[in-house]
């Protein structure tokens, strides 16, 4: 049987506040345990929170960002449970009125195509702490640094058809977060979770099938990963005879495998209602304006608009988008170039493979922009050919400096002087009759022979068009 | 010294007739003394009490002093003190000192008020009689082997024994004017977010509400004063200017028009309870009110909603109190789950354990629609025949509770009963009203509570109407044999 897997996602992002969600203390990342916690995210007798109002105006970023509605009233829920590193025994989330309605982002496959995804909301939460399992003899430390972080908990529709559609998705989310400036994404510190809820049908059926839940995947390749296995997993099941549980099961990336985590049984009834404490979220369009003053050029729209503007393909434009810092620099390249395809062919070549080896971000790059652009300026007015570029672009990487001197001090200017050429020509020709005569018989292929030895004798400079044009005329017995 | 109402003590401490020491030294001696045999006290503060006094005194000499300065206060163990012991009479916070003070605690400190202690309450203030504390019951002042009334039966117990100048309570169904009822004082729960709510321990916070507890309407507003205000910490808290309550006390009561629901004096009330209501509005028809009845439909609904709406939130607010952080923990868990279990089963009472688990029950899937968002539908049906009646008439009058104060252990075994007690308070709760509960004629020598409800923020109007009653009558001035 053929089978389809349907994929959605509830992604759980930190936002960039400098304080907790319901109290002031701070967010930072790291500190000695228990060092960030004040007795609101203790959660002492007494204690009230208090809405931090830079997280609204963070997510009603975000809900614009991806078209949705923002509520103009959206309600803090409790979320009851037992958890030691839940201070409360209960997370303030939203349940029945999320601030942020339904949206939808677009993915780009890698053949190119453009597939919407529907958002179906998004709303504010609280992060709880920490449970720390080792170091404590057979019991259990609890570290509330995290409790009350603010999180954006955004949850798809189940519109994703492929693991790596999932992945393709959360890239999209991470992407859009970190443009519009409402989170750092970084998915080792936590800033960025993603849980994945995978079923399985029969291709054609449209009744979904049950659904497991992986909960907690901290990396766009472990989502991958922890979905294939799971949909091979079902899929095994169910041609084997077997029933899909509804559970939740965690990814074990040592293993490559999920296992069951908990079932349906064994979940908690969260007993939601609203909280008490805390009155309705208003937003007003004012707020929203506020918001959305300063919101950048969204990565669909610039997308479309390099694609547009520069001519570059689909497939490039949505690889140079992935962040507004790249995005900025390949602008700057291919205007300062005047050259966009060359820039979007360096940058997601050459220098993708090189920052890429060396693991750093674009704004690290030993090569600036401008730098670039130079180069790519020698490459269209003849003074390097596109392999001593590389050369040039590898020196540049090394500190040497921008392409003008580089080209200088190493004495790569491309060898554009015809009578320079024909005489290495003639010299070559005279040394290698054999091949002469070959090539004079018919044999085509041993021309390449001759390009080559030019091009050695030159140290590559030489200009490969002249060297075609003039070795040609030369063979012909000129 | 304790003769004296709140006033007179500030003009003998600023004409220096005695310090703020010697009058405080005077009340701990009482306390001693008194509260033994009464339990309205779970904590005494002599040497915090004797420091803050001699602050007093110096601001006295310093002429700083305002009304409150010097002035010995009790807050009810349900307002977190810091460094000094908040059990909220819960077995489960016997252990538990809060670094930092309750809203309500820090202003009255502000304010000059000394504090002597931290009075008895029934156990996370989930009770009418005060017999469900960990620290056992608080005997009535009136008759030792009655009840004070609950929650804040300590506070009452304590102002009407003369034990303190003043006292805070807490009233989440009638808190505050059912213990004052029945221990013959003067009690007011102004409007829902009148006073902040930080630092009180949350019992059901959509309808917890602090106020004082007092001799006198006179006092009272001297203590809401402080009291009252918007505050930060509560998101709850409303921003609205406090009123001169002292300056509004005396207003003439001429043409106000009083409200009497015919749904409060009907089957359940007390015969003599309601023939003493009657006399009290007998004055006040001399005073120039006019009074006419009115309905309050839903109200008999007031007793089953709050039962929903106050567990329900209690089952979550009281979540915090694992055993992990702070608080009872049990001996020796052998896992997580035992900790929670024993932690909680131990430090609970059985009645906070009931409500725990009536509360659970009706935020569960299947029952939430079924109990919880029912109960609010009707809660803001109440609320609308509240609306209703304020547009014909200025305060609503009634008994504070259907009964005096009935013997320790006379309703302990019937919840259903115990909750009764709550009739006639809980609606105001429910709306987020104020209300307020004065002494009229006693019922064999036991205080009956008048009951008086206003608009919101409508604190003042109250403060009034019940001020004139008391320059024409002396019932508040009644003290409990052996407390003279």
């Amino acid at each position: 049987m053929q089978w389809e897997t349907v994929i959605g996602l509830e992604i759980h992002t930190q936002l960039a506040t400098q304080s907790k969600i319901f109290s002031g203390a701070p967010t930072r990342f790291g500190a000695e345990p228990n060092t960030q916690a004040c007795a609101i995210d203790l959660g002492l007798p007494g204690v009230l929170p208090v809405l931090n109002a830079e997280a609204v105006r963070l997510a009603v970023r975000f809900g614009k960002a991806i078209a949705a509605e923002v509520a103009e009233r959206s309600v803090f829920a409790r979320k009851n449970y037992f958890y030691p590193d839940l201070p409360k025994g209960y997370q303030i989330s939203q349940y029945e009125f999320p601030i942020v309605g339904e949206g939808r982002v677009e993915i780009v496959l890698d053949d190119g195509t453009v597939k919407e995804i529907g958002v179906t909301r998004a709303h504010l939460e609280e992060d709880a702490g920490k449970s720390l399992h080792e170091d404590f003899h057979g019991l259990t430390g609890i570290d509330l640094n995290r409790a009350g972080t603010p999180l954006l908990e955004i949850v798809s529709e189940p519109d994703m058809r492929s693991p790596q559609e999932a992945v393709a998705y959360a890239r999209k989310v991470h992407q859009i977060v970190r443009w519009i400036g409402i989170s750092d994404g970084n998915m080792q510190e936590g800033s960025f979770r993603v849980d994945a809820n995978v079923s399985v049908r029969p291709l054609g059926t449209v009744t979904f099938g049950t659904r497991a839940e992986i909960k907690n995947i901290n990396s766009f390749r472990f989502l991958e990963r922890a979905i294939q296995f799971e949909v091979e997993r079902q899929i095994d099941l169910l041609e084997a005879g077997g029933r899909v549980v509804q559970e939740t099961r965690l990814y074990d990336p040592d293993r490559d495998e999920t296992r069951t985590m908990r079932t349906k049984e064994e979940a908690n009834d969260y007993r939601y209602f609203p909280d008490p404490d805390l009155l309705p979220v208003e937003v007003d369009a004012a707020l929203i304006a506020a918001a959305t003053a300063d919101l950048p050029e969204l990565p669909d729209a610039m997308r479309e608009r390099f694609r547009e503007d520069y001519g570059i393909g689909e497939y490039d434009a949505n690889l140079l988008t992935a962040s507004r810092d790249l995005a900025g620099y390949f602008e700057t390249v291919a205007q300062t170039s005047a050259e966009p395809k060359l820039a979007a062919n360096w940058i997601s070549g050459e220098l993708a493979a090189a920052l890429n080896k060396a693991g750093l971000e674009i704004t690290a790059s030993p090569v600036t922009a401008s730098q670039l652009a130079g180069m790519i300026q020698r490459i269209t007015d003849g003074t390097i050919s596109g392999k001593i570029a590389k050369q040039v672009f590898e020196s540049m990487w090394n500190g040497g400096g921008d392409a003008d001197t580089v080209i200088e001090t190493q004495g790569l200017r491309q060898i554009t002087d015809s009578g320079a050429i024909e005489s290495l020509i003639d010299t070559i020709i005279a040394a290698n009759p054999g091949q002469v005569e070959q090539y004079r018989a018919g044999k085509d292929k041993v021309f390449g022979f001759f390009v080559g030895q030019v091009m050695k004798q030159s140290q590559g400079k030489a200009n490969p068009q002249q060297v075609n044009d003039l070795l040609k005329q030369k063979l012909a017995g000129g | 010294m304790h003769e004296q109402n709140i006033l007179a003590l500030a003009d003998d401490l600023r004409a220096r007739r005695y310090s703020s020491v010697e009058l405080t030294r005077h009340y701990l001696e009482r306390i001693a003394r008194l509260n033994p045999d009464l339990n309205a006290f779970i904590t005494v503060a002599a040497e915090p009490a004797l420091a803050a006094a001699g602050r007093a005194d110096a601001a006295l000499a310093a002429g700083t002093a305002g009304p409150l300065t010097g002035i010995p206060i009790a807050h009810k163990d349900i307002f977190c003190t810091q460094g000094l012991r908040t059990s909220c009479g819960s077995r489960m916070l016997d252990n538990f000192i809060a670094p930092y003070d309750a809203t309500v605690v820090e202003r009255l400190a502000a304010a000059g008020a000394v504090v002597l202690g931290k009075t008895n309450m029934d156990e996370f203030a989930m009770g009418s009689s005060n017999e469900t504390s960990w620290y056992g019951p608080v005997k009535n002042p009136w008759d030792h082997t009655r009840v004070p009334g609950g929650s804040s039966g300590g506070s009452a117990a304590a102002v009407a024994a003369r034990l303190c100048a003043a006292a805070t309570g807490t009233d989440t169904g009638g808190s505050i004017r059912q213990p004052a009822a029945l221990c013959g004082i003067t009690g007011i729960k102004p409007t829902y977010g009148r006073c902040s709510r930080w630092g009180m321990i949350a019992f059901a916070s959509s309808l917890d509400q602090a106020g004082p507890m007092a001799r006198s309407a006179a006092d009272a507003a001297l203590l809401l004063q402080a009291m009252a205000g918007f505050d930060p910490r509560d998101s709850t808290s409303i921003d609205t200017p406090v009123p001169d309550y002292t300056a509004g006390l005396d207003q003439d009561l001429a043409g106000l028009r009083i409200g009497l629901p015919k749904e409060y004096f009907g089957d359940g009330l007390d015969a003599r309870t309601a023939a003493s209501i009657d006399g009290a509005i007998r004055e006040y028809e001399r005073l120039g009110a006019r009074v006419s009845e009115i309905s309050l439909p839903n109200s008999p609904l007031s007793v089953p909603v709050y039962y929903v709406v106050a567990p329900a939130e209690c089952s979550s607010n009281l979540a915090r109190f694992d055993g992990v952080r702070y608080g009872h923990r049990c001996q020796a868990p052998t896992d997580l789950e035992d900790l929670y279990q024993r932690s909680r089963a131990e430090g609970f009472g059985p009645e906070v354990q009931r409500r725990i688990m009536i509360g659970t029950y009706v935020l569960s899937a299947g029952y939430y629609d079924a109990y919880y968002l029912k109960a609010q539908k009707i809660r803001h049906l109440i609320a609308e025949d509240f609306k209703r009646a304020f547009t014909q008439v200025d305060v609503i009058m009634g008994p504070s509770s259907p009964t005096t104060a009935f013997p320790i252990g006379a309703k302990r075994d019937d919840p259903v009963a115990m909750y009764l007690s709550d009739i006639y308070t809980i609606a105001t709760n429910l709306a987020g009203l104020p209300g307020m509960s004065i002494p009229v004629a006693p019922v064999d020598g036991l205080p009956v509570g008048l009951q008086i409800i206003g608009n919101y923020f409508e604190e003042g109007r109250l403060l009034n109407v019940a001020h004139r009653l008391q320059q024409e009558t002396h019932w508040h001035c009644a003290v409990p044999t052996g407390c003279a």
